[in-house]
C-alpha cells in the first residue's frame, strides 16, 4: 500500500469525490489560486477549474451561509475554513441555519454541507486560532462531527462526509497535515460514527479524538515498553454519530477506561464518554474512570509552556498507572 | 472627506398612481383573472392573519405572531412574477409571503397551533414556514440570518445552469447586520442573480430607521453604491410599482445574472409582533392613521379596481367573503387537527434517521439516556 500524507490523503478524496458528483465544489479563502493556507488543496484549481475550485472573500458568515444555501437547493458544497477557531463568525449560520432548517421545515429542506478545516493546538499561534469546538458541534443534534487522525481515516471519512445528506463538519489538524500513512489504491469509505481501534489491548482503554489520538499511542507504547501494561487505544474517529458500542466492548474486556481529548474538561467531549461508560459498563468497571484534557484556560502561546497546557502522553501513563 | 449629514427622516414617496403605474409594460397586458388574482391573493393574507389575531387572542397560539398586514403588497407582487427557477426566503415576517406562493390556510394556520397538520408539522412555528415545491425557503428568525442562505440559493441557481434568481427578505432593521453586507459582497463579486428586498416599514421593533441606520441620502438601498450594486427605491403602496421594480430586477438576474438591492417602502399597522404592547408608544397614532387611510396597499389597488370598472362591488364582496370563510375553516381545521406525538419530537432531525433502510452512517445518533 503506498504511504501518503494526511493532507494528500483528504485532497484526494476531494478529488475523487469532484470527479463522482458534478454538485461538489470546494469553496474557502485561499483554496484556489493560492492552493490552500495549508495547501490541501493544491493543484486542484489547475485540475478541476474555477467553477470547482472557489476563493471565497474573508466572510465566514457569508460564504459558508451561501454554502448552505445553495446546499438546500441540492449543491454540494464542500466549505474550507482556514482555521476552525474562525467558525465562531459564521456560528449563526452553522447552527441555526445549517442545524435547524430541516428540523423547521419538517424534513422538507436538507442541507448536505461539508465543513471542514483544522482544529487543534499546539502551534503556537495563541488562544483565538487553537480552538477544538467537536464538543460545541456534537451538542447540536442536526448535526454530524467527525475527527480524523490518520492519512486513512481521514480520506475514508472525508468521502463518507461528502456524500452524506446531513451537515458534516470535519475537523483535521495542522500537526498531522505531514504526517503519513498508508492508504489503499482502490477506492473506500468509512462510514461516520465508526470507532477503530488503534491498537489492541487488554489491561487498560484508552478513548482518544483526533489530535489526542498521537497521544494516546505515544502513551500506550511507554506503558507496554517500561511497565508492562497492555493498553487498547480506542480512536472514536466520529463524536456525533458515535461508536458507544466499541468502547463499551473494550471496558467490558479491560475493565479500566482512560479517556484523552484536547477539548478543556468541563462539557467536553470525554465528560459524554464517561457518563456512556458508567451507565452501561458500570459493573465492568475496576477503577475510577479518568479523563486528561487540556488544562482548562484559553490557549496559551508561550512556545515553552503550550506543550504542558495540552494532553501529554507522559500524564496519560501516570494516569493508567494511577489506576493499575 | 467630511461625512454627509444623514437624513434625520424616512423619506416617505409620494402617493403612488395606479392608473397610470398600470400602463407600465410588466402591468399593460394583465387579464381580468390576474388583476382580481392579486386582489384575492392580497385579501386572504389579510383575513388569514386578521383571524390568526384572534386565535392567539383565545391563547391558542404560543409564543411570537409577527402579522403582515400592511405589507401584503409587496409578497403578492413579487410571488406574481415568480418563474420555475426563481425563489424566495425571508425573515419571521412570513405568513404573506407563504400564502402568496400558494401555501394553504389550512397548513399555516395548523403551524401557528403546533399542530401535526401544520406545513412543519408543528416543528417550526409562526416564524419558520418553509414550501421548498414552491421555491418558498422560509421563514428565518435571527435578524439577518437568512439572506447567507438567499445567495446561496442564488448560487444555486447559477451553478445548475438554470436562468433564475433568488429574492431574499429582510426588514430595515435587518439591514444593519454584518451578514448581510457579507452577503451584499459575494452576491456582487460573484454576479450571483440575487435580488435583496428590504421591506422598510419604518421600524425595528420599536426603533425607528432613523434611530438605526446610518445610510445616503436616498435611503437604504442606496448603500448598493458601496457593492457596485444595481438599486431602486419601491413605492410598496402599489402593486403596480412593485412589479414594475422587482421586474426589472428579476430581468437583471435572468439576462445579466446581477443582484440588485431594492428598498420597498411599507408599512405595519399590528405591533412588532402581537405581544407588541407598546405598538403606539414609538409612533403616533396619526402615523398610523394616515397610513391606513391614504396608503393602505389592499385599499389603493381595491378603488383602482372598482374606479377603472375592472372589478365590480359584487365581485370584491364575494372575493372578501371568501377569504374570510377560507380563514375560518382554517381555523376550525387547525383547531381540530391532532398535535403530534411525543415520539415525533426527535424526528426530523437527521435525513439519515428518517431513512434508516438508507442509512450509511453507523452508531449513535441521539443521545436520550
Ligand atoms: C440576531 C437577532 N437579534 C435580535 C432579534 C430580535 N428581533 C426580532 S425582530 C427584530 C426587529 C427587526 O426589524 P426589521 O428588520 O425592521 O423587520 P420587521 O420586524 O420590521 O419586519 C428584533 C430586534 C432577532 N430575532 N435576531
Ligand atoms: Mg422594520
Amino acid at each position: 500500500m503506498p504511504e501518503i500524507s494526511y493532507r494528500q490523503a483528504i485532497k484526494d478524496a476531494l478529488a475523487e469525490e469532484i470527479e463522482r458528483d458534478e454538485n461538489v465544489v470546494i469553496i474557502g479563502e485561499e483554496v484556489a489560486q493560492y492552493n490552500g493556507a495549508y495547501k490541501v488543496t493544491e493543484g486542484l484549481l489547475e485540475r478541476y477549474g474555477p467553477k470547482r475550485i472557489v476563493d471565497a472573500p474573508i466572510s465566514e458568515a457569508g460564504f459558508i451561509g451561501m454554502g448552505i444555501g445553495a446546499s438546500m437547493l441540492g449543491v454540494r458544497p464542500v466549505m474550507e475554513l482556514m482555521f476552525w477557531s474562525f467558525a465562531y463568525v459564521a456560528w449563526d449560520q452553522m447552527i441555526n441555519n445549517a442545524g435547524c432548517v430541516r428540523y423547521m421545515s419538517g424534513g422538507l429542506i436538507n442541507v448536505p454541507i461539508v465543513i471542514r478545516g483544522p482544529a487543534n493546538g499546539g502551534t503556537n499561534v495563541g488562544a483565538t486560532h487553537s480552538h477544538t469546538p467537536e464538543n460545541l458541534i456534537a451538542n447540536m443534534p442536526g448535526l454530524k462531527v467527525v475527527c480524523p487522525a490518520t492519512p486513512y481515516d481521514a480520506k475514508g471519512l472525508m468521502k463518507a462526509a461528502i456524500r452524506d445528506n446531513d451537515p458534516v463538519y470535519v475537523m483535521e489538524s495542522t500537526l498531522l497535515y505531514g504526517t503519513t500513512g498508508e492508504v489503499p489504491e482502490e477506492e473506500y469509505v468509512i462510514p461516520l460514527g465508526k470507532a477503530d481501534i488503534k491498537k489492541e489491548g487488554t489491561d487498560v482503554t484508552i478513548v482518544c479524538h483526533g489530535p489526542s489520538v498521537p497521544v494516546a499511542l505515544t502513551a500506550a507504547q511507554v506503558l507496554e515498553e517500561e511497565h508492562n501494561i497492555s493498553a487498547e487505544v480506542v480512536d472514536l474517529r466520529s463524536i456525533r454519530p458515535l461508536d458507544e458500542e466499541t468502547i463499551l466492548e473494550s471496558v467490558k474486556k479491560t475493565n479500566r477506561a482512560v479517556l484523552v481529548e484536547e477539548n478543556r474538561p468541563f462539557c467536553g467531549v470525554d465528560a459524554q464518554i464517561a457518563y456512556t461508560i458508567q451507565n452501561k459498563a458500570f459493573d465492568y468497571l475496576d477503577a475510577p474512570i479518568q479523563r486528561i484534557s487540556t488544562i482548562d484556560a484559553p490557549a496559551i502561546y508561550s512556545p515553552a509552556l503550550e506543550p504542558e497546557q495540552l494532553p501529554k502522553a507522559s500524564t496519560v501513563v501516570e494516569k493508567v498507572l494511577g489506576i493499575m | 472627506m467630511s461625512a454627509k449629514t444623514t437624513p434625520k427622516k424616512r423619506v416617505k414617496p409620494e402617493s403612488s398612481n395606479l392608473a397610470k403605474e398600470a400602463k407600465l409594460p410588466i402591468n399593460k397586458d394583465l387579464s381580468k383573472d390576474e388583476l382580481l388574482g392579486f386582489y384575492r391573493d392580497m385579501v386572504r393574507i389579510r383575513r388569514f392573519e386578521e383571524r390568526s389575531l384572534r386565535v392567539y387572542q383565545q391563547g391558542k397560539i404560543g409564543g411570537f405572531l409577527h402579522l403582515y398586514i400592511g405589507q401584503e403588497s409587496i409578497a403578492v407582487g413579487c410571488a406574481s412574477l415568480m418563474g420555475d427557477h426563481d425563489h424566495m426566503i425571508t425573515a419571521y415576517r412570513n405568513h404573506g409571503h407563504g400564502l402568496a406562493v400558494g401555501m394553504n390556510m389550512n397548513e399555516c394556520m395548523a403551524e401557528l397551533l403546533g399542530k401535526a397538520t401544520g406545513c412543519s408539522k408543528g416543528k417550526g412555528g409562526s416564524m419558520h414556514y418553509f414550501a421548498p415545491d414552491k421555491n418558498y425557503w422560509g421563514g428565518h428568525g435571527i435578524v439577518g440570518g437568512q439572506i447567507p442562505l438567499g445567495v446561496g440559493l442564488a448560487y444555486g441557481v447559477k451553478y445548475k445552469g438554470n436562468i433564475g434568481s433568488a429574492m431574499a427578505f429582510m426588514g430595515d432593521g435587518a439591514i444593519n447586520q454584518g451578514a448581510v453586507h457579507e452577503a451584499y459582497n459575494i452576491a456582487a463579486l460573484w454576479d450571483l442573480p440575487a435580488i435583496f428586498i428590504i421591506e422598510n416599514n419604518g421600524y425595528s421593533m420599536g426603533t425607528s430607521q432613523e434611530r438605526s441606520s446610518s445610510h445616503p441620502k436616498e435611503g437604504l438601498a442606496a448603500r448598493a453604491e458601496g457593492y457596485n450594486m444595481a438599486w431602486e427605491n419601491i413605492n410598496g403602496e402599489s402593486i403596480f410599482a412593485i412589479r414594475d421594480g422587482v421586474g426589472r430586477a428579476i430581468k437583471r438576474a435572468h439576462e445579466e445574472s446581477k443582484p440588485t438591492i431594492l428598498e420597498i417602502h411599507t408599512y405595519r399597522y399590528q405591533g412588532h409582533s402581537v405581544a407588541d404592547a407598546n405598538a403606539k408608544k414609538y409612533r403616533t397614532k396619526e402615523e398610523i392613521d394616515d397610513y391606513r387611510k391614504n396608503h393602505d396597499p389592499l385599499n389603493v389597488y381595491r378603488l383602482y379596481l372598482l374606479d377603472s370598472k375592472i372589478m365590480s362591488e359584487d365581485e370584491m364582496k364575494v372575493i372578501d367573503s371568501e377569504a374570510k370563510q377560507e380563514a375560518e375553516v382554517a381555523a376550525q381545521f387547525a383547531d381540530e387537527s391532532p398535535f403530534p406525538p411525543v415520539e415525533s419530537i426527535t424526528e426530523d432531525v437527521y435525513w439519515e434517521a428518517d431513512n434508516p433502510d438508507k442509512r450509511t452512517s453507523e452508531g449513535r445518533l441521539f443521545f436520550n439516556d
